[in-house]
């Protein structure tokens, strides 16, 4: 069993695609009010982040940023069991009539978003509701897609596709781990 | 990474606990504290779970903790208590809990009177069983949420003085923490009449201090435990005023301590028996804080136990044959 990592995207290229997400962002919202950035932990969280900056860089105008730990919103505890919860949700905003935006890294099944949806609904009723992920790597199990996406990558279910950070990981980068049994 | 099964099926006490399993708990505890301050104080995640209260003992706050713990996960839960049920009428522990378990429970939260009970109960039953308290063995939850609140001032544990006050032979509240805190590295210390004292409680570890003056001076925190009257059989102290007098946790005693020490108590207190009421309700009390922890420690523990069913988990991967979205 050997694994191959291919890059996908490097530090610097993250950071392009970033940016031209939180572009996209404040395009989608026209403008930046009532606009609010959520994102999914764990790198969910360091993705907004970084947005919010480049959406301060760019408009002049910090937006409000929380995160969301949805572990306990998923639908397969009686079935895996219990994980970690591994980090704090966090969003001291009232979401009434806003615009939340949820980002995440990698968009698969589509399953973490819909428990997304759902605690977010148990935070207050937002106007709209956006997907913004850095990567989707296709194979849906709902339907469920995202409005900006950073890049679509074709990987088959054997494979994995990591999303590093600098805060948590020590670089920034996407791979794909592919395994074979050569 | 999944941690079914790391507390196994049970929390039957503290002292069959690794340090790593009870840092869990404490580690799971955390974000959990914050779902109670929302609007909205619930997640689903024990969404269609049965669980069964079984006090067989009064009980008022941990009732109510576990109660809270149980309704903001989701859960289903349905209280019995002695009075008015089959207990009443001669029914045995185990004919009760299997009477339950045939209408599909999932966990039992069980307080008696005997110490050993819970154990008892979870050798015979499937469901998941949680120690509320037995006898004068171990109240677990207690005793995380007793060190959680100390974790919260103090960080790290080890190398902490902390002295547990008062009627120690009769305390399950004390063992639990004496365990616990030992495991993670505290120095703990028990001071009290002697007659109030276990036999053999320096082989659990601890230090003994006889006066009360001397734990103040040592400890930087007191856990100030209830005098047991209901439990006391015969007379352990001449009576609550002399107790009063001799190891009460009072201010003037305490502004005698080199540092600030932290207040404790499990509660119900007994207000100027073993502790004054201006220590109880003063700068250094932590004692509501420690019951705002006993719901967030109660929803790890609940959580930790509820799910991870391996057969289950069998037929998922066999049914899907794909995993879930990576990074976790």
């Amino acid at each position: 069993m050997t694994t191959t990592n291919t890059t996908v995207l490097d530090a610097r290229a993250v950071e392009r695609t970033l940016k031209r997400m939180a572009v996209e962002i404040v395009e989608l919202n026209r403008g930046t009010d009532d606009l609010i950035v959520v994102g999914i932990q764990r790198r969910g969280v360091q993705l907004a982040d970084r947005i919010v900056k480049m959406i301060e860089g760019g408009e002049g105008v910090t937006v409000p940023q929380g995160s969301l730990d949805i572990t306990l919103y998923r639908d397969d505890l009686q079935t895996i069991g219990p994980r970690p919860v591994v980090g704090p949700t966090h969003l001291p905003w009232d979401l009434d009539g806003k615009h939340v935006v949820i980002v995440d890294d990698v968009l698969y099944t589509g399953r973490t978003v819909r428990a997304a949806l759902d605690e977010l609904a148990d935070f207050g009723r937002p106007a709209a509701i956006s997907l913004a992920v850095l990567i989707d790597r296709g194979g849906r199990e709902l339907p469920i897609h995202a409005d900006i996406v950073g890049k679509k990558v074709t990987v088959g279910d054997a494979e994995r596709v990591d999303v590093m950070v600098a805060e948590l990981d020590e670089r920034t980068e996407v791979v794909i781990v592919s395994k074979s049994s050569a | 990474m999944t941690v079914g099964g790391a507390l196994g099926k049970d929390l039957l006490g503290l002292e069959s606990l690794s340090a790593d399993q009870i840092r869990l708990i404490l580690d799971t505890a955390e974000p959990f504290k914050e779902i109670s301050e929302r609007a909205i104080k619930k997640v689903p995640a024990l969404r269609g779970s049965t669980i069964v209260n079984l006090f067989f003992e009064n009980s008022t706050r941990t009732r109510i903790s576990f109660e809270f713990a149980q309704k903001r996960l989701s859960a289903d839960t349905v209280n019995v208590s002695t009075a008015g049920s089959s207990v009443s009428k001669g029914e045995t522990l185990v004919d009760t809990a299997r009477n339950l378990e045939a209408m599909r429970i999932d966990m039992v939260v069980i307080r008696h009177s005997a110490s050993g009970a819970a154990q008892f109960l979870a050798e015979r039953i499937e469901s998941n069983v949680i120690n509320a308290g037995d006898g004068t063995h171990e109240h677990p939850t207690q005793g995380l949420l007793d060190i959680l609140t100390l974790r919260d001032r103090f960080g790290d544990l080890k190398g902490r003085r902390i002295c547990i006050c008062g009627d120690i032979l009769h305390s399950r509240v004390a063992r639990s923490n004496i365990w616990g805190l030992t495991k993670l590295g505290a120095e703990v210390a028990v001071c009290g009449p002697r007659s109030l004292l276990p036999n053999a409680i320096d082989e659990m570890g601890v230090r003994i201090f006889d006066r009360v003056e001397e734990a103040i001076q040592w400890a930087e925190a007191l856990n100030v435990l209830r005098l047991q009257f209901e439990r006391m059989t015969a007379g352990y102290i001449p009576s609550a005023r002399e107790y009063n007098r001799v190891f009460g946790i009072t201010r003037e005693r305490l502004e005698r301590a080199p540092r600030d020490v932290l207040i404790l108590h499990p509660g119900p207190m007994n207000r100027g028996v073993e502790i004054d009421s201006d220590v109880a309700d003063g700068p250094h009390s932590v004692i509501l804080h420690q019951v705002t922890n006993g719901v967030a420690v109660r929803m790890a523990v609940l959580y930790l136990l509820a799910g991870g069913k391996p057969e289950l988990a069998e037929a998922a991967k066999g049914g899907s044959g794909r995993g879930r979205e990576e990074r976790e």
